[in-house]
């Protein structure tokens, strides 16, 4: 039975990232974390929450977690499955997705993301797998979620890599490049839930999750941290949602022989 | 008109060293009988074109057939890194790999641009982004009614396309469903298309008329490769073979086990073993 004392801080993130999304939006799901979050959203508060992956696939309701952004289910499940180039031209270019919801493997506090390279361009340290469909969800997104793990080589004073915009400088640089849309409003990591100040746009703690202390959000971080003058406690999964992530998990992990995120 | 031939055939009449190549399917149908028959004919020096480049790109460079590769996401969907091909990027193994990088909504627009006649695909992107600072392939264009500044990119125009489909008819029309990707646009976008097939058929009576099908004369070569797409999947025929992706992360993590597996199961094979490779799954 569903255990709510052992929760981790992965599942707490996945939970915290899933409140978030409501049933009336529309999401662009990357893969990874963000698929786990929005289906644990559509199985539990939000039934008729749009689920839309890069490969095509629109209103899809898979029964386990995809491996790729491509997996048969997604197709099989979905309301219709379009190309690829009408994908983004019509769906995500033409404005039609409330929510792009992204990880990242390095983020700076104006919410700017790097999937590209970790070092020089040309004479990479390690090449990553790149942008694919994120910097245009960043941008033509209504609005932008981030999720990822709390880590010092994740959470760095600068990427190495402007794979996908974010706040940019702060401020107002979005608007400055002529980007209308609000761009990323919440980073859920394992520890915490971050938004953008209202000016600066730089991210700051305004809930922390059970058990987590200020020093611990600031040791997996590589930039100083600013918290909010009133720090929320994230509410404790409850049940419902903890049982409707670890069935998922599970499901998966028989489907695929590979846990889920 | 599509000539129907042997995968050897088909290959050898329609892929030339040098050339410019796509083989193209989002995770789904992707053409892997094909890209093996390529490295057993052993062709030389391919810009290769492709959204996702993954495990027959990463075989493709690993073997040292391509001296481009201009892509989107270079990953191994779900599992992590395409190991050759960073190997080929970070220290030049088996030999130097130029990039073309771009993001998916790019490389979407322009195959469709290529699919349209079009010297260049224009759209709202790269905002902010990183690519078009190290990309001189990505520049921007004035809206001549609005002002406004959208992104362009030039269109794809492959000397040759290799995609997989389910279905051929008897007079050469390929017939797709699923996740399409952007496998109508890669064909018409390039000079000569060979597509493979799960089966051929006699026609398409009494399928939904708003079917994903390629006209007969839209394509140049077709091939019966039943299984062709393993470890892809082929949606009705098949699943993906999930698991061949997480052994692939092992097999590429090291050139000599690389090159063993390369040998064994490309280099002295056939199209003929991707049947039996996909029964069962």
């Amino acid at each position: 039975m569903t255990d709510l004392s052992n929760v981790t801080p992965t599942e707490m993130m996945t939970i915290a990232a899933a409140r978030a999304l409501s049933n009336d939006d529309v999401c662009f799901v990357g893969i990874g974390a963000p698929s786990a979050a929005c289906n644990v959203a559509r199985l539990t508060h939000a039934p008729g929450i749009t689920l839309i992956y890069e490969s095509g696939t629109i209103g899809t309701a898979p029964d386990v977690l995809p491996l790729s952004i491509g997996d048969g289910e997604l197709c099989e499940t979905a309301v219709t499955t379009v190309s690829v180039p009408e994908m983004f031209r019509y769906w995500l270019q033409g404005g039609r997705i409330s929510v792009g919801f992204l990880g990242a493997a390095q983020l700076d506090r104006f919410g700017n993301i790097n999937t590209t390279v970790i070092g020089d361009y040309r004479h990479p340290k390690v090449r990553l797998p790149g942008g694919g469909g994120a910097p245009e969800i960043a941008t033509s997104c209504r609005q932008v979620f981030i999720t990822m793990k709390q880590a010092t080589r994740g959470m760095v004073e600068k990427i190495d890599f402007y794979t996908s915009f974010g706040h940019g400088e702060g401020g107002d640089h979005r608007k400055r490049l002529g980007i209308d849309t609000e761009g990323p409003t919440l980073l859920i990591t394992d520890l915490a839930l971050w938004k953008p100040d209202p000016d600066t746009k730089e991210f700051t703690v305004v809930s922390m999750h059970p058990g987590v202390t200020r020093e611990r959000v600031q040791e997996t971080c590589g930039w100083k941290v600013r918290f909010a003058e009133r720090v929320e406690e994230t509410p404790p999964p409850s049940k419902q949602e903890l049982t409707a992530l670890r069935e998922l998990q599970a499901r998966t992990e028989r489907a695929h022989g590979k846990k889920g995120n | 008109m599509a000539r129907f031939q042997s995968l050897s055939e088909a290959v050898a009449d329609n892929l030339n060293d040098g050339d410019t190549v796509a083989f193209e399917g989002f995770t789904h149908l992707i053409p892997h009988a094909a890209a093996h028959e390529a490295i057993r004919q052993g062709r030389k020096d391919l810009t290769l074109i492709r959204m996702t480049p993954d495990i027959i790109y990463d075989q493709l460079i690993g073997m040292g057939l391509a001296r481009k590769v201009v892509f989107s996401y270079a990953g191994n969907p779900g599992v992590g890194l395409l190991r050759r091909m960073r190997d080929a990027i970070e220290n030049n193994w088996p030999r130097a790999l130029e990039t073309e990088e771009h993001s998916h909504a790019a490389m979407a627009n322009a195959y469709e641009a290529g699919a349209a006649g079009l010297p260049c695909a224009i759209f709202r992107g790269y905002r902010g982004a990183g690519l078009k600072d190290v990309n001189p392939a990505i520049k921007s264009v004035t809206c001549p009614f609005t002002g406004e500044e959208l992104a362009a990119v030039p269109a794809h125009r492959p000397d040759v396309a290799f995609i997989h489909a389910q279905k051929a008819n008897r007079r050469g029309d390929v017939l797709i469903e699923g996740i399409v990707g952007v496998q109508k646009e890669v064909v018409l976008a390039a000079k000569r298309a060979v597509v493979t097939v799960e089966e051929i058929v006699d026609d398409f009576e009494g399928l939904h008329p708003n079917l994903c099908v390629l006209p007969h004369w839209t394509v140049t070569s077709i091939v019966e490769v039943p299984g062709g797409a393993h470890p892809s999947y082929a949606h009705g025929y098949y699943p993906r073979d999930n698991s061949a992706y997480l052994e692939w992360d092992k097999i590429s993590a090291d050139r000599d086990v690389f090159t063993r597996w390369m040998k064994e199961n490309v280099l002295d094979s056939t199209p003929d073993v991707f049947a039996a490779r996909v029964k069962g799954l």
